[in-house]
Formats: C-alpha cells, sequence, structure tokens
C-alpha cells in the first residue's frame, strides 16, 4: 500500500512534506532552503496547527532515516510473520571478526544448516533485498533472518564465526 | 581631516549602540526594527544626540541599505516559485490590497492630504513586513502548519506587487504626472515579464557568469550588478529598489544561495543604517501630534489584515484556529511601509507623513509579534473552542491540495 506524500512549497522558505498515518496523525517534514529541517507533528484537536516543531541536524535526520528503514524492513515481513505461526524476524550483524566478511553468503549455509532463511542484507543505509548464494559479506553488514528461535540462534552463531551447531 | 575623525567616532558611536540595541531587543523577543527606528529619534535633528558630520554618509548608507534588503528579498524567491504561486494566491492577494490599502487612502484623504499622499499611504498599510513575519512564525514554530503557506503567499503577492507599485509611486511623487505614472508602470510590467521569463528560461547561464568558488569575486560581482541595476532602474524612474529585486529574482542555483550567504551582513549593517536613517529624517517633536491618528490607523488596519487572513486561510479549508493564526500573522508591517514612506519624505510631500508612518509602523512592528502569539494561549483557544462549539458547524474536510 502506497502512501500519499503530499508536498507544499513555502515560498521563500523551502517545502515541506506531510503525510497523514492510518492512526489519524499527521507528520511532516519542513526542509528549508538553507538545508536546515524540522520534523512537524500536528495536533490532533486542530489539525492545522503543529504541536511540535523539531530542528534536525544532518547527522540526526541520516541517523533517524536509517531507523525508520531498518523497521520498515522488518515491517514488511511482519504480514509473513502473521501468516507463520512461530516464525520470527531478526536482524543480525556481522561482526569485523567473522570468518564470513569477505565470504559468500553460500559459504554459510546457513539454510541448509538451521533452516532458517536470509532475506535481506541492511549495508550503508541501504537495503538489499533476497540476496543470491553469491552474495559477498563485508564488515558490518547487517543480516535480516526469518525462521523460527532456534534457526535465528544458529544464524547468530554461525555468523559470529563459531561452529555452527 | 578633522572632520573624518568626527565621522569616524560619531558613526562607530551609532553602530555600537544598535548592537547594544539589537541585543537588548533579542532578550525580550523583540525585532531590531523599531528599536533602530527609535534610535534614528533619537539622534538627529530634535534628537538627543545631534550628528551633523555624518548625515551624509547615513544617508547614503540608507540608499544602499534599501538596494540590500530588496536584493536579498528577490533572493529569496525563484521565478518558478513566483510565478508558480500566481495563479492560486492571486485572490488572497486581491483580497489583502483592497483590505488593506483602502483604509491607507481613505485615511489620507480624510485628512486632506491630497491624493499622492493617499497612493503613498495606502501602500504603507498595504504591505506586511515579510522579514518580521517569516521570522515569527519561524520563532513560533509554525513553518509547518497548514496555513503557513496561506501567509507566505500573501506576503509574496505583496512583494511582487511592490514591483509595480514602487515604480508608480517614484512617478507620481517626481511630478510625471498619470501619464507618467502610466508610462512607468509600463516599464516595469515589460521590465518584472522579461526578468521572470529570462530567470524561468536562462536563470542558469547568468547565474554560471558568476563563480561560487571565489566569495570576494562573488561579492563584488553580485553586490556591483545590484547597485548598478538599481541606478540604471533609478534613472528610468523605475525606482531603485525594484531594480535590485529583479536581479535578486534572476539569480538562482548555488549563486543565490552563496550570495545570500555573503551578503546577508551586509544587508544587517545597511539596512540598520536605513532604519536609523529614517528616523533621523523624523522630528520627534511631531510624533506626539500623529501618535494618536497613527493608533487608530494600526487598530484598524490590523482589523483588516485579520480578516485578510481570515478570508484567505478559509478559501483553503483551514479550520477557525488556523483562520485567526493566519490572521494575526499578518499584522506587522515594517520595511515596505518604510521604503515607500521614505520616497515620499525624499521627495518633500506632506511633512506628516514620515512621522505618521513611523508610529504607525512602531505600533504595528511591536504589537504584530505580540498579537500573532494569542493564539498559542490556553484562553486564546478555550475561547475559540468554545465558539466553534456554539456555531455547531461541522468541520469541512480539507481539500486535497493546501
Amino acid at each position: 500500500m502506497r502512501v500519499r506524500v503530499e508536498q507544499t512549497p513555502l515560498p521563500g522558505i523551502g517545502v515541506r512534506h506531510d503525510l497523514v498515518t492510518s492512526s489519524g496523525r499527521t507528520v511532516g517534514v519542513v526542509s528549508h532552503r538553507t538545508g536546515r529541517r524540522d520534523l512537524v507533528l500536528y495536533d490532533v484537536d486542530d489539525p492545522d496547527a503543529s504541536l511540535a516543531s523539531i530542528p534536525l541536524t544532518d547527522d540526526e535526520a541520516e541517523a533517524l532515516a536509517d531507523v525508520l528503514g531498518a523497521s520498515l524492513m522488518l515491517g514488511q515481513l511482519a504480514g509473513l510473520r502473521q501468516q507463520a505461526a512461530g516464525l520470527l524476524t531478526e536482524q543480525v550483524a556481522i561482526p569485523a571478526g567473522s570468518m564470513f566478511v569477505g565470504r559468500r553468503l553460500g559459504d554459510t549455509r546457513a539454510r541448509t544448516r538451521t533452516g532458517a532463511s536470509i532475506v535481506a542484507v541492511l549495508r550503508d543505509r541501504e537495503v538489499i533485498a533476497s540476496p543470491g548464494p553469491s552474495f559477498i559479506f563485508e564488515a558490518n553488514d547487517v543480516v535480516v533472518v526469518v525462521g523460527t528461535r532456534q534457526g535465528l540462534d544458529g544464524v547468530t552463531a554461525i555468523l559470529a564465526g563459531e561452529n555452527g551447531g | 581631516m578633522h572632520d573624518t575623525a568626527v565621522l569616524l567616532v560619531e558613526i562607530g558611536a551609532v553602530l555600537f549602540a544598535l548592537g547594544m540595541l539589537g541585543r537588548l531587543g533579542r532578550r525580550v523577543g523583540l525585532s531590531p526594527i523599531p528599536l533602530y527606528l527609535l534610535a534614528g529619534l533619537c539622534f538627529g535633528h530634535g534628537g538627543l544626540i545631534p550628528l551633523s558630520a555624518s548625515e551624509e554618509f547615513i544617508s547614503i548608507g540608507a540608499e544602499i541599505g534599501v538596494v540590500l534588503l530588496l536584493v536579498m528579498l528577490g533572493l529569496e524567491y525563484s521565478a518558478s516559485e513566483l510565478v508558480g504561486n500566481l495563479r492560486a494566491a492571486a485572490p488572497a492577494g486581491i483580497i489583502d490590497g483592497v483590505l488593506n490599502a483602502l483604509p491607507g487612502v481613505g485615511f489620507a484623504l480624510l485628512l486632506g492630504w491630497g491624493l499622492e499622499a493617499a497612493v503613498v499611504l495606502g501602500g504603507i498599510t498595504w504591505v506586511s513586513s515579510s522579514g518580521v513575519i517569516a521570522k515569527v512564525l519561524g520563532d513560533l514554530g509554525r513553518l509547518g502548519n497548514r496555513e503557513t503557506p496561506v501567509i507566505l503567499s500573501v506576503l509574496v503577492i505583496e512583494d511582487l506587487a511592490m514591483a509595480f507599485y514602487l515604480p508608480l509611486v517614484t512617478a507620481v511623487l517626481a511630478g510625471l504626472g498619470i501619464l507618467g505614472g502610466v508610462q512607468a508602470l509600463a516599464v516595469a510590467v515589460a521590465t518584472v515579464a522579461a526578468v521572470l521569463l529570462v530567470a524561468l528560461r536562462f536563470g542558469n547561464a547568468i547565474s554560471s557568469f558568476m563563480s561560487v568558488r571565489d566569495p570576494e569575486a562573488l561579492l563584488l560581482s553580485v553586490l556591483g550588478l545590484t547597485l548598478f541595476v538599481a541606478g540604471v532602474a533609478a534613472r528610468l524612474n523605475v525606482s531603485a529598489a525594484v531594480g535590485a529585486f529583479l536581479v535578486g529574482i534572476a539569480l538562482s542555483g548555488p549563486v543565490a544561495h552563496h550570495a545570500t550567504e555573503i551578503l546577508t551582513p551586509l544587508r544587517d549593517l545597511f539596512a540598520a543604517v536605513f532604519f536609523v536613517f529614517f528616523g533621523l529624517s523624523t522630528n520627534p517633536a511631531d510624533m506626539p501630534a500623529v501618535l494618536l491618528p497613527a493608533l487608530g490607523l494600526a487598530v484598524l488596519t490590523a482589523a483588516t489584515k485579520i480578516l485578510t487572513g481570515y478570508l484567505a486561510a478559509r478559501r483553503v479549508g483551514i479550520a477557525l484556529p488556523g483562520r485567526l493564526r493566519a490572521g494575526l500573522a499578518l499584522i506587522p508591517r515594517g520595511e515596505f511601509s518604510i521604503v515607500i514612506a521614505g520616497l515620499a519624505v525624499a521627495s518633500g510631500l506632506e511633512p506628516k507623513l514620515a512621522p505618521l508612518a513611523t508610529a504607525y509602523v512602531l505600533i504595528t512592528v511591536i504589537s504584530g509579534p505580540l498579537l500573532a502569539r494569542l493564539p498559542d494561549y490556553a484562553w486564546f483557544k478555550a475561547a475559540v473552542r468554545r465558539r466553534m462549539n456554539a456555531t455547531r458547524r461541522p468541520p469541512k474536510p480539507l481539500p486535497a491540495g493546501d
């Protein structure tokens, strides 16, 4: 489902993007021409007025976008979780010292050994969806895994570079 | 050389005093404009501290101040913003012009000041202060509000209208009569249209003349071009201010962005000098006599501005609290009113106009930001809610594009 983001020009200042959430709240971002930006939350009683206007620095905005981007990925998997009870999703970081840094995804044989699937990799604020067996891991990649509790723990152990059991 | 020493001492003392005043104003959350005007009243003729050596310097500085105020205003808008906004915001702009210029015109006619003064006073009461209002909206955290685009588009229309109004006033005041006024207006219309067209089509080409990499060269070329065009425009009776405004619009992209950065300190300096100069040219002894009329005019035009904001916000489906916020935010008059009054004073029109304009701007620019805060108070919100419940009108759904 696509969400409608409305764009409103603010002459002399910049531009505002906002969207109405399904819970009925309106959230917006005012982007100033100067590069500054404010996160805006609207009043429930008076939908024309902003309740709070929070200035975010470049780094803060980036961090927030990261967090939202990563949780979005998991949110999309939530539907899957509901269909199959007992199926879990988890983000597993590949530590810098892992034996799989620089090696292919296929080499982990994670699915064969644990029954859990690696469905996405988060790298440098990008989401790489459904990586193939020839996908090469880098240090600090975050892997999104779907499987049973046991399977997830198994994948975590494998990626940590231990002898997966 | 003794004169030069006095000049330096006077200008130094004035600027230092302004700096202290600005600091004080920031403490109490006041725009520096009224403080600079008051400072101007204190110096000079009939004031507490007469300035003699530096008067000429200050008057030239004031000229440059107007030009810089306007070029910065032009830099804030891109040509596409001005044109794109035009159709949607035109009705609000017309309501604004009619509701707020007429009280000024009527007031001048009522006092028997003649038609020329009426045209001038109409302009003074018409134009809200973009600078003060944009700052107030930012300070109150209202940039995200739904009524803010409405307020901003009214300001844009006013600023654009000034590109036609100022040449008209300049010509009328120069004694060129109706014919001269029409001619100046025609030149202005053609110039503005040409600049907008060129800026829309070839904005990048114009801007690529100027290097962004070298701040010194950029400063000199932008400032030089602005003063040159302003001078040429003044020669053609199109008003220097409008020439500068057009240069600002024609520049775009990174050049406009960097030019804004490097010109801002200069603008702050010379704009302060400009407000001081306007205060200087007013004798404080004339103020008490016009205080009451100015207050009356301020109350009347505050009411018409509130009505303007109310109607403009209602057009785009904003609820009652937002309409009141829009109206109250539009009250402050500032730099443009002073620019218009300055033109009149320079041409030696009605001697009471300068003190009236000073008092009027002082009242609106001080009370405006305070009144704009009203809708944030709990008792005000409660009163509005009671009223909304009493009328029992179901809230209108918002249209798709606001």
